[in-house]
Order: structure tokens, then C-alpha cells, then sequence
């Protein structure tokens, strides 16, 4: 057997088993090196998949040599790359850029700890996407919150602490839907494999019990992704994680749980359960719409940087989420390409503002003035991915925009109202956008802001600002060079429509 | 009739809703903390009850005996993962709890958004 037959596995086994090994790396910037090498496989790992997986195959693995109704089985798809990709990136980003940001934050002491928790975050986020078993993704899902919040309470902020703690409560509640949902399914079906599921569920598709488990699924998952209005664990953890942690997070967490919401979805229940297209697209477009318009509404009065950032996630997963609503190839397509994009421009922002934090201690507009003519480079890299936000053209973020109009425009009547909340929203990404560019480039400077008398002038780091630019520039690539995103998300797209598990 | 046959579906829902009022209710974090065990405890006792058959004794089959009415065990398997991950849960969350104290000397929440408003 091949090292590629392998690779399934390993995407979960790499970072899952050297993150006990990083506890034990004492020396200073050991355990940095380590957590970053293993990320840096793990992403390697996915882009040797995803080549495989565009030239059409599909990765099966039965775990111990059990086939699947018996064994548990991984299963990689064009779906699972998409997310692999960010997550695997996002995460190498986050350690490669971010080292003397979490220095700043995290005693020498207990950085080997916070490095197992965070491979520990990228082992189960891979768990969940690689994993075609029901229960299998419940457990992944644990090992990954719990990591990630370890990880957000990591820094030196006390505020994180009830941050946490709410995040903490929400995130197992909706863990802990999702395993009621998967409960009364296998009561009524006898399987937590996913295709087995589809083929099964079928039979008993009339009775009460399933229809009580898709809902108690759908909301436990959105729960855990953050859909209005079960967002508020969201701002607040990702506004006082340390931010090396929050440009990880904020790129990848919440997908992941919306990539389970989508699959089990569109795999399990849409192509066996009478009307639940209907039932789907009613429960979630309003809350879509209102994601959109009342997330970025706050966001446009939001003073401190990373929770206006935060409110715009809010936004942005309504976004993903309109397009899945629509039920649609073209609209599932469309959310799933924002999924990647959204991933893209939100990390580049997220990192920006782990440079800017080098430099400035308060992170609130008013006390960042000027900072673009003390730190252009960093500010710049930031600007890109605004535009990638908004859904400039010639950035990742039009890509996805485009789709979604396209999509929206299919409709009809209502299409025309969605495309109109479309094109509100971003201008509202414009106007909270703008009040950053314009408190940092345009206001007057403020001088008492330093962190430390020393590291009162200059750009950041040139090490953490050559990664900054790089996540900027990704998204000016993906923005002119579509094809990869495009392969995975329409492929994705079209497989999840047909139902294919 | 019905209500008595399904009684340990009542039991399952009065817990849930027993620890998700005291998760959402409660001021004191450590309450929330036993409401959120009551309620992961409602369902590993759905999971356990939906395994057994009425009749049905553990599932050890000699190779030698008569084929008899066993339990399906794999509910209780799975749920003895998801107890595991109940503990860790709850101990984290009491590490946070501890770290709170030390912190901001309260562990009611409205203290501690008192202390945090700028």
C-alpha cells in the first residue's frame, strides 16, 4: 500500500499524535518550530489530496481494515478538500506569522501547552471534515472545541475568561443537539454511517422521530457556526482571543460546522425527507437575510477592531448561508466558493490585525489614528482584504458575490429582494470597511498608544508582515485565477444537490 | 397507557429541559455548569435506553448456547465516548470557572459584567 492510500488518515494522525510530543519541547521556540513544521505537513497533506481529488478520485479509508457499515470510514472528497485547504492554511498562517505575537501573550512556560492545543484544534477540524461516520464527527467536533478553548482563553486578556466560558456553554449545547439528532436517527435506522444513513432513512423517512432529528441537528450545528441569531458566543471570543488565535478561528472554525450542517443535510435529509427542501430554505433564508442586514449593521457601529471584524463574520456566514438556502446548484455553488473565499479575506484581515497589535495596545478606532502612515505596509495588506470583503472585482470576495447575484437572479420575484439585501450588505462591508481605512489613514495621530516605549515606531515584524502580504495576495490570486476554488466548490456543489453521500 | 410505555422518553425530555433551564436561568457559572451535566446526562440516557430490547440479557454469546434475545450494545459504547467527553467538558469548564475567581473575585455572571462595563 501506498503512502497516498494512506493520506486520509494521516491528515487526522499527523497533527493529532505530534501534539503530545510539542508539550514536551521546553526550549524557547522549540515548540513553535515543531507546531509549525506539523502544520505546514498537514497542509501538505491536503494539497496532495485535493491534486488527487481533482483528477477525479475519491479518497475512501476503512479505519483498521473494517469496511464501513461495520468500521468507521474517512472519506475525502472535493467537498472536504475545500475545507481541508483552509483549515490546514489557515492555521500554518497563523503559526508562521504569528510567533512573536504569542510570545507577547502567552508566558515561555506554558507555550508548548497552547501549541498541543492548537495542533489538537487543526487534528479535530480535519477529524470532522475526513470522517463520513456520524458519531465520529461528534467526537472530532469535542476534541476540537475543546482545543480551541484552550486556545482562545490562551492570552493575557482577562475578558477571554467569559468569553470562554459562554462560548463554552453554547458550543456544547449545539454539540450536544447534534447528538440527540444522531441518536433518533441510528434508533431508526441502526447506522451512523452517512451513506448507509441515506440509503436507510428512506423507509422511515415519514416517521416523527426523524423529522424531530433533522431539526434538532440543524439548529445544534448552526448553533456551533454561528447563524443569526445563535451568533453571540462569536464576537467576544474572537475578540479577546489572542489574535494569532483569532486569524485561525475566525477563518476556518465556523465552517467547518457549517460544512457538517451542509452535508448531513443535503446527504441525509434532502433527497429522502418530502418537503424538506421547503422546510430548509424557510427556516434558514430569513435567518440568512437577517444575518446579513443586522450583523453588518452592528459591525457599522462597532468601535473595537476585531469585534467589528467579528459582527462581519456574522455577516459573512449569512452570506454562505443565502446561498445554500437557495437550494439550488448555482446558489450551493455560491455558498460554498464564499465559504473559501470568505476564509481568504477574513484571515488576511484577522492577521493584519495581529501586526497592528505589534505596534498599538488599544485596538479601538479611536485610539488607531494615523497608524496607516506609521505602518503602511501592514494597513495596505489590510485594505486588500477589505476589498476581498466588500467584493471588489478583481479580488477572491467578487467571485463568490457574482455567483450569488447569479444565483439570486434565478429566483424571480424574491430573487430580486435577495439581491437587493446583497448589494446592501456590501455596502455596508463599504461603510464599516471605510471607518477603519479612514481612522487609520486619514485621522490625526495619535501618540499615546504605544505597547512599549521601544516598539512605539515602525512597521511590524518584516517575518510577520511577508505573511500578511502573502495571505493578501491569495486573495488577489483566487480573485483573477478561479479554477481551483471553482473546481472544488461547483463539484462539491453538484455532488451534494444529487445527493451523492 | 401510551404515557407509561413511553415513560423513559418523558424522563430523557423533563432532564433535558430540567439542565438546559438551569444553563440558561442560573446567574452562578457553576450552576450552569451542573445544569449543562444534567442536560448532557438526559441524553446519554436516551442513547442507553433506545439499546435495550425487553427481554434481552448482555450481549455474550458462548459458542456453545442456544441463541438467545441480547441488547444492542453499541449505544452504550458510543456513549461511554460521549461521557468521557461530558467529563473533560465539565472540567474545563471549572478550570475556566477557577481562573474567572482568580481573576475578577466573583463567579455570578452579572458581577462579572458589571466589573467589565468600560
Amino acid at each position: 500500500m501506498s503512502l497516498e492510500f494512506h493520506l486520509p488518515a494521516l491528515q487526522v494522525a499527523v497533527p493529532l499524535l505530534l501534539a503530545p510530543v510539542v508539550v514536551l519541547l521546553r526550549p524557547r521556540g522549540l515548540a513553535w518550530a515543531a507546531a509549525t513544521v506539523t502544520s505546514l505537513m498537514a497542509f501538505a497533506i491536503a494539497v496532495a489530496m485535493t491534486q488527487g481529488i481533482l483528477d477525479g478520485e475519491v479518497y475512501r479509508y476503512a479505519m483498521g481494515g473494517w469496511e464501513a457499515p461495520y468500521g468507521i470510514g474517512l472519506r475525502v472528497d472535493r467537498f472536504s478538500a475545500l475545507v481541508l485547504l483552509l483549515v490546514t492554511g489557515a492555521s500554518s498562517l497563523g503559526l508562521l506569522a504569528g510567533k512573536q505575537s504569542i510570545d507577547r501573550s502567552i508566558g515561555t512556560r506554558r507555550q508548548p501547552l497552547f501549541y498541543a492545543a492548537w495542533l489538537l484544534v487543526v487534528a479535530g477540524l480535519a477529524g470532522i471534515l475526513v470522517s463520513a461516520d456520524a458519531f465520529n464527527i461528534f467526537v472530532f467536533m469535542e476534541i476540537s472545541s475543546l482545543a480551541s478553548y484552550v486556545v482562545v482563553a490562551g492570552g493575557t486578556d482577562r475578558r477571554a475568561l467569559p468569553a470562554v466560558f459562554k462560548y463554552l456553554i453554547m458550543g456544547t449545547i449545539g454539540a450536544t443537539f447534534y447528538l440527540i439528532g444522531v441518536g433518533l436517527i441510528y434508533m431508526m435506522t441502526g447506522t451512523l454511517n452517512l451513506a448507509d444513513m441515506a440509503m436507510r432513512i428512506h423507509e422511515v423517512s415519514e416517521q416523527r422521530p426523524i423529522l424531530v432529528a433533522a431539526g434538532f441537528i440543524t439548529v445544534g450545528l448552526a448553533l456551533k457556526a454561528a447563524v443569526f441569531p445563535l451568533h453571540v458566543w462569536l464576537p467576544n471570543a474572537y475578540t479577546y482571543a489572542p489574535h494569532a488565535v483569532s486569524a485561525f478561528l475566525a477563518a476556518c472554525a465556523t465552517k467547518v460546522s457549517l460544512y457538517v450542517l451542509l452535508r448531513f443535510d443535503f446527504v441525509v435529509f434532502q433527497p429522502n425527507l418530502l418537503g424538506h427542501d421547503f422546510q430548509f430554505a424557510a427556516f434558514l433564508m430569513p435567518l440568512a437575510v437577517l444575518a446579513i442586514l443586522v450583523g453588518s449593521t452592528v459591525a457599522m457601529f462597532e468601535s473595537n477592531i476585531k469585534r467589528l471584524l467579528g459582527y462581519s463574520s456574522v455577516a459573512q456566514i449569512g452570506y454562505i448561508m443565502l446561498g445554500a438556502s437557495l437550494v439550488s446548484l448555482t446558489g450551493l455553488s455560491a455558498g460554498l466558493l464564499h465559504i473559501f473565499n470568505h476564509a481568504l479575506a477574513k484571515g488576511t484581515l484577522f492577521l493584519a490585525v495581529m501586526a497592528l497589535a505589534m505596534r498599538f495596545g488599544q485596538l479601538d478606532l479611536a485610539s488607531l489614528g494615523g497608524a496607516a502612515r506609521r505602518m503602511p505596509w501592514t494597513m495596505s495588506a489590510f485594505v486588500v482584504g477589505a476589498l476581498s470583503l466588500i467584493g471588489v472585482p478583481g479580488t477572491a470576495g467578487f467571485i463568490s458575490k457574482w455567483y450569488l447575484v447569479t444565483a439570486a437572479f434565478a429566483e424571480g420575484p424574491l430573487g430580486y429582494f435577495l439581491i437587493a439585501v446583497i448589494v446592501v450588505g456590501s455596502l455596508m462591508a463599504v461603510v464599516y470597511s471605510w471607518r477603519i481605512v479612514e481612522a487609520t489613514w486619514f485621522a490625526e495621530e495619535v501618540r499615546a498608544n504605544p505597547v512599549t516605549a521601544e516598539t512605539a515606531t515602525g512597521e511590524a515584524p518584516t517575518a510577520m508582515l511577508a505573511v500578511v502580504w502573502l495571505a493578501a495576495l491569495t486573495n488577489i490570486y483566487f480573485g483573477l485565477f478561479t479554477a481551483l476554488p471553482r473546481a472544488l466548490a461547483e463539484g462539491a456543489a453538484g455532488a451534494l444537490i444529487a445527493g451523492v453521500p | 397507557m401510551e404515557f407509561l410505555g413511553m415513560y423513559h422518553y418523558w424522563v430523557f425530555a423533563v432532564l433535558l429541559m430540567i439542565g438546559f433551564y438551569a444553563v440558561v436561568a442560573k446567574v452562578n457559572l457553576v450552576k450552569k455548569l451542573i445544569g449543562l451535566s444534567i442536560f448532557q446526562a438526559a441524553v446519554f440516557l436516551l442513547y442507553i435506553t433506545m439499546g435495550k430490547v425487553s427481554g434481552g440479557t448482555a450481549p455474550i454469546l458462548p459458542d456453545d448456547a442456544p441463541a438467545q434475545l441480547v441488547s444492542n450494545p453499541l449505544p452504550q459504547v458510543l456513549i461511554l465516548t460521549a461521557i468521557v467527553v461530558g467529563i473533560s467538558t465539565t472540567a474545563l469548564g471549572l478550570g475556566i470557572v477557577v481562573r474567572i475567581k482568580e481573576e475578577y473575585g466573583s463567579i455570578e455572571e452579572s458581577d462579572i459584567q458589571e466589573i467589565d462595563r468600560p
